[in-house]
């Protein structure tokens, strides 16, 4: 379980430093997108599934949705 | 040089925090509240789900805040939408039948879903917020498989406020008859059953509505826009 959870911690790490440094913003948006849905992983296996329902549906979900169209906007390199 | 030295910046910053949070054991409850709602929870609101019986029995209040500040936010939010005057109707690109017809078909399961969520509040995990979104994601996947088909703006701006408007009547209900805001005036019941814990279900399916209606209009918006 240690290792599944520091995996995935990893995991989250590597998007949040992906999302900075890519300069193609629509990459940036899907590796944040993937940070909030590791993270609601992890409130699941913290024994907080209230947290990780709202995580997965409003960060994972609603979040990345409103950013991509926000980038269809505007510009997507930076 | 200068990325030089915000990294020992923030090396030092993060340093400072570490050293602050080193003394605070981790998991350990310092403060005896947590347990008085574990012991005391089902039985004062008669919510099974602790979560919900704090966020919307004995924190109720902050709850109502919480919901004003999405208000907000999705009104800023039409504000600055309303400014943008070049509505570029380009053309739209045409969904494939098959992508049309998947969405189709996943639509009402996804609303069902979602209400499920918001009804469930009291006795599984999730509740109004949570409902209220996955009911919006449902109506972002509606967009993306068609986006011609427009959702009634009027109509879901009078289940938004219908829905804000029920929470504060439930809330002064409760001033009338028992003596403070949000009191708990209905009928416990049964602990575990879908009637039960009082005013609980009743004001989460309206922050359920609302919260949908909020953020599917917020999605109507943007994408109208783009």
């Amino acid at each position: 379980m240690i290792y599944v959870i520091t995996f995935m911690v990893l995991v989250m790490l590597a998007g949040a430093i992906a999302a900075c440094r890519f300069k193609d913003l629509l990459n940036a948006v899907i590796a944040s997108c993937l940070v909030s849905l590791m993270a609601s992983i992890l409130f699941y296996f913290l024994q907080a599934p209230d947290v990780a329902m709202a995580e997965a549906s409003i960060g994972a979900a609603l979040v990345t949705a409103i950013f991509v169209i926000a980038i269809r906007r505007t510009e997507r390199q930076e | 040089m200068r990325q030089l030295v915000s990294f020992i910046l923030i090396v030092i910053i993060a340093g400072g925090f570490f050293l602050c949070l080193d003394g605070i054991p981790f998991g350990i409850s310092k403060t005896s509240v947590g347990d008085y709602y574990k012991e005391n929870g089902v039985e004062q609101t008669g919510a099974v789900n602790i979560v919900t019986a704090v966020v919307l029995n004995y924190r109720g209040f902050d709850t109502l805040g919480e919901v004003t500040i999405l208000f907000i936010a999705a009104l800023g939010l039409g504000a600055v939408l309303s400014t943008v005057k070049d509505k570029t109707k380009g053309e739209i690109t045409p969904t494939s039948l098959i992508l049309w017809a998947g969405c189709r078909f996943l639509f009402p399961f996804i609303l069902l879903f979602g209400a499920y969520i918001f009804l469930h509040g009291h006795l599984t995990p999730g509740g109004g917020f949570q409902g209220g979104a996955i009911i919006a994601s449902g109506f972002l996947l509606r967009y993306l498989g068609c986006p011609k088909k427009r959702i009634n703006k009027s109509c879901f701006t009078a289940i938004e406020s219908l829905g804000g408007i029920i929470f504060i009547i439930v809330g002064f209900i409760g001033l009338a008859t028992g003596g403070f805001f949000l009191f708990n005036f209905l009928p416990k019941g049964v602990a575990n059953t879908l009637l039960s814990a009082g005013i609980i279900p009743v004001i989460y399916i309206a922050i359920g509505f609302k919260v949908g209606a909020e953020l599917a209009g917020i999605i109507d918006g943007l994408i109208e826009e783009s």
